[in-house]
């Protein structure tokens, strides 16, 4: 039963706030086709703004992907990964998670696939992913967008963050579930 | 950042010809680049949209009436823009939409935001404190329910999935909490930018 009313409110909140913005723009009596199209005019210009920020960081991201040096990683800390109740499998999760969400949902549909659903495993990933954001990919829009080169604490504050909510994920699975 | 690139790139073509993968990682460079065009070109077409439907809100009044609603909390977090009402709308609308998982519609409102603080900023190439802060509430990743995760664990047989509902909103809130803390203590301690805009406030 909770599984359908989450449907429903996830199926009818971007209607609901288009029609009601639209609405009072019209009990207001203002122009709202032409106050639409002026907004969307700055859409195309923070896109081509945004584009070599992207480029720059989706194109190391894929190279270290294809280099195999994550599978590398998780051979050699295997002990350590073991300690922390860690699964190997989970640990493509953490690093992909700051770069790309539809990539960790892909990931953990592999793991829910290949794990009893209900595992330490498959539970650890779901919350991982549940819980993640794409740290690197929003710091590259959003400065991206305003031409700020300089990211002072933001990107630190962002990775401490994500550590932070990979720790808290861990310690949360194992409490609940370990 | 120029680091963190330098690295990345390095590990990958050192990682690239241990494993023998030299090749995989050239194609990576291809892959990646078309990537990055595919999703500057989806951004164009949703934040335009809703950067139309925010150009209404904005007009009518929405945006000042939530601003004010919440005005009390972004007082604290956001100190410099306290007097920008579009600001702080836009940062209570990008909020709202990232806990309710809308991530599309989120974006485009937090990118009008961090455009309002750029106008608030002295040094244009650098980020403000008030940006950092944004950042920080983005990149925490707080959302009331995964509805995506739920639904992949639904299609793969789980009975109950939203059992993990009440976890993961545990874990979301310490990772948002540490990070609006972290943000605030490196506000204190990197001391660059802050005079600048304290004399900007003036």
């Amino acid at each position: 039963m909770i599984n359908s009313l989450l449907e429903t409110i996830s199926l009818w909140i971007i209607p609901a706030i288009i029609l009601l913005i639209l609405f009072i723009g019209l009990l207001k009596k203002l122009p709202i086709y032409e106050l639409f199209i002026d907004g969307a005019k700055d859409g195309a210009k923070i896109g081509i703004n945004i584009f070599p920020y992207l480029l720059a960081i989706i194109t190391a991201i894929t190279m270290l992907r294809e280099s195999g040096a994550i599978e590398a990683l998780g051979t050699t800390c295997q002990n350590f990964l073991n300690l922390i109740h860690l699964p190997a499998d989970v640990l493509p999760i953490i690093i992909t998670r700051s770069l790309s969400g539809s990539a960790v949902l892909g990931i953990l549909s592999d793991i829910a696939a290949n794990h009893d659903i209900n595992s330490y495993t498959t539970r650890l990933a779901s919350i991982m992913a549940g819980s993640s954001e794409t740290t690197l990919y929003v710091i590259t829009v959003y400065f991206g967008a305003i031409g700020i080169k300089k990211y002072r604490y933001a990107l630190i504050t962002g990775l401490l963050a994500d550590l932070a909510g990979i720790v808290a994920a861990i310690t949360v699975t194992y409490w609940f579930f370990g | 950042m120029n680091y963190i690139w330098f690295l990345i790139i390095a590990i990958s073509i050192i990682f690239g010809a241990i494993n023998n993968k030299l090749s995989n990682v050239v194609t990576g460079i291809l892959n990646g680049a078309q990537e990055a065009i595919h999703i500057s070109l989806y951004l164009i077409g949703i934040m335009a949209f809703w950067l139309g439907i925010m150009k209404i809100a904005e007009k009518s009044g929405c945006i000042d009436f939530i601003a004010k609603l919440v005005q009390p909390f972004t007082k604290k977090l956001f100190p410099e823009i306290k007097n920008d009402k579009t600001a702080t709308g836009s940062i209570a609308m990008n909020f709202a939409a990232n806990a309710f998982g809308l991530s599309n519609a989120a974006t485009p409102m937090g990118i009008k935001a961090i455009e309002e603080m750029q106008k608030h900023n002295i040094d244009k190439d650098s980020a403000s404190n008030s940006m950092c802060m944004l950042l920080a509430m983005n990149t925490a990743g707080f959302q009331l329910i995964p509805a995506t995760v739920i639904a992949i664990l639904a299609a793969h047989g789980d009975k109950n999935p939203t059992i993990i509902v009440l976890p993961t909103l545990l874990v979301t809130i310490i990772a948002f909490t540490f990070a609006i803390f972290t943000a605030k203590v490196f506000e204190k301690i990197w001391t660059t930018q802050t005079t600048q805009e304290a004399q900007n406030n003036d």
